[in-house]
């Protein structure tokens, strides 16, 4: 492959409320058994992509624990690797990262001292799986000076918080607008780019220059008519879980069979951190309907189109509906949770009651747990 | 100079020729257990808990699944600069060439793999029990007594002592005597097959027997041990701990996992189980199904009703199919509406629609009544049943199987069905 990847994983985010509060969005859960970064790595490791890096600022604690190991995605190898960049204050520099351009422009060093000629740019917070390799040969066929990977929404989508782009008949982008008030089109950017990796450093050092931080707004859109700038349309499953109602929305289309089998079954396959627990456990009292249950969970009532992640404990007579469970939860006897996310490591009481009445409630539950 | 307190020699050759059709492509000790492991990973996870972390597993019966399985130990930590897991299969040598043809014979064969660690203990193990068991606990006890050698043993009931090779110690729990499946056993404690050897004393040993045939611990080293009057001491072990080498404690042993809290007890965050599995997607659970005392293993899809099984990863089950008692292993399919019961089905089998396996009488096995019995219905791996048989107790089913092998779409109970090759 001639291209490094970089990951950008560090904004905050308030669109997933009190979720945000724990973990980088990269972080976040997916599907039972999964985090979020996990797609664009698995994409980056099946594409042949070698060297990786990781630029990460917000809360990174989860994600570089989730990290800590580069042997899952098949990164720890002589060549190439898997790389963390977290703001470091040198003699030259005191900053955060003041945007995602200046991310790159802080750690250029990992983009001057690689040799691949072409540089893939995508976030931790989708769920997609993607041949980088035909991106690459779309962008070099085009002799694009930049590539976005984009994507036509259904028309009921409200795409005013995603980047929405124009492009003509070439497939050039014309149009091109960051989170507009009133969406002008339905196409909207994915998130990954594919750029020269000199092309990259250049235009990253006079952004900088002129005190401009954003890959965006001060890269992609102000170039937009000087540099070729084309869009790469997909048409597989792509879901950026960045807000409470799309993270809600992106678990559960697993309990579509269409996209276990596109995730779970097509080659290739994703990958993520191994976590050696033992099979779930469905003990008398069980009842489990359209629902995914991960490794190491222990179901003692009864649970309906939910997704329940590792090692949650649910008790007896407990009745969970349309909600996500995330990691390591316990919920005590009787009961009854509906339309909610439950954060990690909580502890619900017996006998609580916890209902989303209108629309999705994320539940912070910070009881004691009492563990013989 | 490189130095290991204690290694651990694994003893995995063997065939295991009583889990019947179970070990005809693989060693037993990768023979999957509770859906997603396999039986060499509770010692391989037991040496790594007690800070073991040399091991050597000796191969020679079908290897493949087991070298697959094991690969450089990343699962178990065991990938190391110094140390690590060694698999150690025979191999031909200038004046002579020969399989290993006993445990201890084995472990002679590789006396430069353990000298080259200069260790003062040698852990011998074997490869065929579920247990968790704290080595370092019982080489502190091998190290308070002063001992040469330590084996490890566990009471069992009285009436059934006769089936084990029973120890019989003095009140500092120094053996005195052993008995061999005695008909009148003098103590309830059996040995676990579990044994911590002073390096010298056991090279000692293994070089003074070396040309004995067919040289085994228990028959020749440890009754050796003995003459010599070396200190032999029991270490007496009292949690759980399972021989899984007949098809009736393999299932029962499974079986057990699905209780409440099942005295192997899985779910502990101390003592880890670890394994060979790439990360797995959850489990799905249709609408339809129903699922009680089970346990399901990562990227199942379950469509039918489970009742008291083990499934291991990957594995459909189908619309209205019955699984009740069972144990399916790794990425097999079974159609829909099938009525299964007591079988055991390893891995990549299909199973047609439906299929009913385990039912009508009980009659003996017409050709191996001492592997297939206690109503079980055992089916190999890569088997195919097709569409709408009926299937009885204590069958063994191995190879791809077509309508023309079913007469009346029946294969009644006691038969064998081994078909060759694909």
């Amino acid at each position: 492959m001639r291209a490094i990847g970089i990951i950008l994983a560090g904004g905050n985010n308030h669109g997933l409320r009190a979720l945000s509060q724990k973990r980088a969005v990269g972080a976040m859960p997916i599907a039972g058994s999964y985090r979020a970064i996990d797609f664009v790595l698995s994409s980056m490791t099946n594409s042949k992509v070698q060297k990786v890096g990781v630029f990460t600022q917000y809360n990174a604690g989860s994600l570089n624990k989730h990290l800590s190991s580069s042997k899952w995605w098949d990164f720890g190898r002589k060549q190439g690797g898997l790389f963390v960049f977290t703001p470091t204050i040198t003699a030259d520099n005191g900053f955060w990262y003041r945007g995602t351009a200046d991310a790159i422009y802080q750690n250029l060093e990992f983009l001057k001292n690689s040799h691949e000629p072409y540089v893939i740019i995508a976030s931790a917070d989708c769920v997609y799986k993607l041949d980088f390799n035909k991106v690459l040969e779309y962008h070099i066929d085009k002799k694009a000076d930049i590539t976005v990977v984009c994507k036509d929404m259904p028309k009921n989508v409200n795409v005013e918080r995603y980047g929405t782009l124009k492009m003509n008949e070439e497939s050039r982008i014309e149009e091109f607008e960051e989170k507009p008030l009133i969406a002008r089109s339905n196409t909207i950017s994915c998130g990954i780019y594919i750029i020269r990796r000199h092309q990259l450093i250049d235009m990253v050092e006079k952004c900088v220059g002129e005190e401009r931080y954003d890959l965006v707004r001060d890269i992609l859109i102000r170039y937009k008519d000087m540099k070729h700038i084309y869009g790469y349309k997909i048409k597989d499953y792509w879901s950026n879980i960045a807000t409470v109602e799309d993270y809600f929305r992106t678990n559960m289309d697993f309990l579509k069979a269409e996209t276990r089998e596109y995730f779970f079954k097509e080659y290739p396959e994703v990958y993520s951190k191994v976590a050696d627990l033992p099979p779930a456990k469905f003990n008398k009292g069980a009842q489990v309907k359209n629902s995914l249950v991960a490794s190491g969970c222990i179901i003692n009532g009864s649970v309906e189109d939910s997704v329940i992640f590792r090692e949650a404990y649910i008790g007896n007579n407990c009745i969970i509906k349309n909600s996500i469970i995330l990691n390591d939860v316990y919920i005590g006897d009787n009961t009854r949770i509906e339309n909610c996310i439950i954060e990690s490591r909580g502890t619900m009481r017996a006998n609580s009651y916890y209902i989303g009445e209108d629309g999705i409630k994320v539940v912070v539950e910070k009881n004691d747990r009492y563990v013989i | 100079m490189i130095k290991k307190e204690m290694i651990a020699m694994l003893l995995a050759g063997g065939q295991g020729s009583r889990l019947g059709v179970l070990t005809s492509k693989v060693a037993k000790p990768a023979v999957a257990f509770g859906g997603k492991y396999r039986i060499i990973d509770f010692p391989l996870s037991n040496c790594i808990n007690s800070g073991v972390d040399t091991v050597g597993v000796l191969t020679q019966y079908q290897p493949l699944r087991l070298n697959t399985h094991i690969g450089i130990g990343i699962p178990w930590d065991l990938d190391r600069n110094i140390g690590g897991v060694t698999v150690l299969p025979p191999y031909e040598k200038m004046d002579s060439t020969e399989w290993y043809t006993g445990t201890a014979n084995a472990i002679m064969q590789n006396i430069d793999y353990m000298d080259s660690y200069n260790p003062d203990y040698i852990l011998i193990l074997s490869g065929d029990h579920i247990y968790k068991m704290d080595y370092e606990v019982m080489l502190d006890f091998h190290k308070q007594n002063k001992a040469d050698v330590t084996i490890a043993v566990m009471p069992v009931p009285w009436e059934e002592a006769s089936r084990f090779g029973i120890m019989v110690t003095d009140e500092q729990r120094r053996i005195v005597d052993f008995q061999e499946k005695p008909a009148t056993p003098e103590s309830n404690l059996a040995s676990m097959g579990i044994y911590i050897f002073n390096w010298k004393t056991l090279k000692e040993a293994l070089l003074a027997n070396a040309d004995r045939p067919n040289l085994d611990f228990g028959m020749h080293i440890i009754p050796y041990c003995r003459e010599k009057e070396y200190p032999l001491y029991a270490y007496e072990f009292n949690g759980y701990w399972k021989d899984v080498g007949t098809l009736y404690s393999y299932w029962q042993a499974n079986m057990e996992l699905v209780d409440i809290v099942p005295d192997f007890n899985l779910y502990e965050e101390y003592w880890k189980i670890y394994t060979n599995s790439k990360a797995m997607p959850p489990q799905y659970l249709s609408s339809d199904s129903e699922i009680e005392k089970s346990i399901i293993s990562g990227g199942s899809e379950i469509y039918g009703k489970i009742y008291n099984s083990v499934i291991g990863s990957r594995v459909t089950i189908g619309r209205n199919t019955v699984v009740r008692d069972s144990i399916i292993m790794d990425d097999t399919v079974i159609g829909a509406d099938c009525e299964l019961e007591k079988v055991i089905i390893a891995e990549n089998v299909k199973v047609g629609d439906q299929v009913r396996m385990g039912v009508g009488e009980e009659t003996e096995n017409e050709t191996c009544p001492n592997i297939y019995n206690h109503g079980l219905c055992t089916i190999g791996e890569k088997s195919v049943i097709p569409d709408g048989v009926t299937i009885g107790k204590n069958v063994c089913i191995s190879g791809l199987t077509s309508p023309e092998d079913y007469p009346d779409e029946k294969l009644l109970s006691g038969k064998t069905m081994i078909k060759a090759g694909d």
